[in-house]
């Protein structure tokens, strides 16, 4: 990685720190948190989805499994919450293994595989929902506790924070990524399996990679989850909500970029939160701007926005050589 | 180098491949003809291991290397292209030969300045940076070409690169071809053009019907009426012989 890779990344990131100097309000705050946190899960399906065209429709899976890890290995067994949380992101990373090894093993590709990862993410929601020492259906609730050796902070400025400092490491992992040859590799099994394995390149490891990666980064935004909003049960866990919040971010932003899950995010959220500012009294309509700017990314910026930007500078470009 | 030894592929009741043996020695270009759904491109699978011979053995620089995978015969020095071609569509033409150079460069950097030597060589330099998805169907072909290269290949398999092109096209691309040759990579190739065949190959084998049916320099195989035959049908030998004599 160049210079030039890095300073984009590291000066939005140092921008965007300032923030909370700016805005106090709460309800702002913790929409720019959540908002940060679906970041983070959409970045981590990115990396399998966005650069290697496998299509996961579970990565409430990962996000799950790292959102509850963190809740009660804290809660029942009384570990630091850092601690639980890093376990959680490891855990994450193991579970993507486990799906991925049985999945790619036996070949399954496209719809296929986006069917069974939207199984075991289903699986994995009734078996919390049901088990006692997940809480079953009511829950964990994470004892309010306000201590900065506890993961827990009087201010929502220092969770922007720490959800800020951990969507800037992505961003650099992500970079890394596409600049190294295990990013190469991959985005060539995302555009022709056989012709890269002919090439050498072992297509099942790369997926494996890939998979392992991109459920550590989705596990630590449902850690984060868990910790910012110390509640979890299985529908906030393994919910199908996340899954589609994970795929939905990316392909507005920008699939297989490296910024396209941050900028999808904030476009989805931002735009849906003014409408519900600016016509609160119209229950819905959020709903309603967030689908139809779905409708419009896939209709008229199949590459997501940075591929429109991208291509209105192009032709800008073009026309002043003209 | 190359050794297929009574290699047999079935799929269900039908037996692609039938007991097929060949040899190509190092250093030297191998052609593989013969008629259409002959099992010419099930052979090369057999041998990039795409597929895994039903029976028989497929040894490379003495070791049985019937079972491995795709990729680890890649890393053991064997490249193929593809009759129908396979780029990375969405890449560039240089990202896309830089996979290929990725097998023997773990860096990024060295892997683009091999993709570009490469490119340069097969004569897609004017056209690197531009989408893999725009180049002409000869454009592909010598990307496959390339790609297959930059993995660095002790030996080539190249399936059908010269289909589709036309005559000057194929003027330009067998110097390329011999010149591969001249630096020490094996080349054993599936053609039809028979003008490439006749100036390129040293040694030649004819699949007819999944079997081998001739073999040899390609002159003498040419002449060979079992394979006047295999392409034009029974007597066929008979009566071009009883022509050329009336004529």
């Amino acid at each position: 990685m160049t210079f030039r890779d890095i300073a984009p990344i590291v000066v939005l990131i140092a921008l965007l720190a300032f923030v909370p100097a700016f805005i106090t309000a709460n309800t702002v705050l913790n929409f720019l948190v959540f908002t940060l946190i679906i970041a983070l899960a959409a970045q981590g399906w990115n990396i399998l989805g966005g650069f290697g065209g496998q299509f996961s429709f579970g990565h409430a899976a990962f996000f799950g499994t790292g959102a509850y890890a963190a809740a009660l290995l804290q809660v029942s067994l009384g570990i630091n919450p850092w601690i639980a949380f890093a376990i959680g992101t490891v855990a994450g990373a193991a579970v993507g293994w486990v799906i991925g090894y049985l999945s790619f093993r036996s070949g399954l590709r496209g719809s296929y595989f986006a069917l069974v990862t939207l199984a075991f993410a289903e699986v994995l929601r009734i078996l919390a929902n049901a088990a006692t020492f997940t809480g079953g259906a009511a829950g964990v609730l994470i004892k309010l506790d306000v201590r900065p050796g506890n993961f827990q902070f009087e201010s929502r400025g220092t969770f922007f924070w720490i959800a800020l400092a951990l969507v800037g490491s992505v961003l650099l992992l992500t970079r890394w990524i596409e600049r190294s040859r295990f990013g190469a590799q991959l985005v060539a099994v995302r555009e022709n399996e056989a012709a890269a394995k002919a090439l050498g390149v072992d297509t099942l490891r790369v997926k494996l990679g890939a998979i392992t990666v991109s459920g550590a980064v989705t596990a630590a935004a449902g850690g984060l989850y868990a910790q910012y909003f110390l509640y979890v049960d299985a529908n906030i866990a393994y919910g199908t909500w996340i899954s589609v919040e994970a795929i939905l971010a990316p392909i507005v932003g920008g699939l297989g970029t490296v910024f396209g899950p941050l900028v999808g995010a904030v476009a989805l959220h931002g735009l849906s939160e003014i409408t519900k500012l600016a016509a609160g009294s119209v229950p819905g309509i959020d709903l309603m701007v967030f689908g139809g700017l779905l409708v419009a990314a896939v209709a008229f910026a199949p590459a997501g926005i940075l591929g429109l930007l991208r291509r209105s500078a192009r032709s800008r470009g073009a026309a002043r050589h003209a | 180098m190359l050794e297929v030894q009574n290699a047999t592929k079935r799929f269900g009741g039908l037996v692609a491949v039938n007991r097929a043996s060949l040899k190509a020695e190092a250093g030297s270009i191998t052609g593989l003809i013969g008629p259409n759904g002959a099992g010419k491109t099930t052979l090369f699978t057999l041998i990039s291991g795409f597929e895994k011979p039903s029976e028989g053995r497929v040894l490379f620089e003495g070791q049985d290397i019937s079972r491995d995978e795709p990729h680890v015969r890649a890393r053991r020095g064997i490249a193929r292209t593809f009759q129908i071609v396979q780029p990375f569509a969405g890449l560039s033409v240089l990202e896309n030969i830089a996979v290929g150079a990725h097998l023997r460069h773990a860096k990024r950097s060295d892997a683009l300045a091999r993709a570009e030597r490469v490119g340069q060589r097969v004569g897609l330099g004017p056209e690197l940076d531009k989408p893999a998805s725009s180049l002409t169907v000869a454009g592909r072909k010598r990307l496959e070409l390339a790609r297959a290269l930059a993995t660095e290949p002790k030996l080539l398999l190249l399936d059908e690169v010269l289909a589709g092109l036309n005559p000057s096209e194929i003027r330009d691309i067998i110097p390329v071809i011999r010149t591969i040759r001249d630096e020490g990579v094996t080349i054993l190739m599936i053609e039809h053009v028979m003008q490439a065949v006749m100036n390129l190959c040293e040694q030649v084998y004819v699949l007819a019907q999944g079997r081998i049916i001739a073999e040899g320099p390609p002159a003498d195989v040419c002449d060979d009426p079992k394979v006047i035959e295999a392409y034009l049908g029974a007597g066929a030998a008979e009566r071009l012989k009883r022509e050329n004599v009336h004529a």
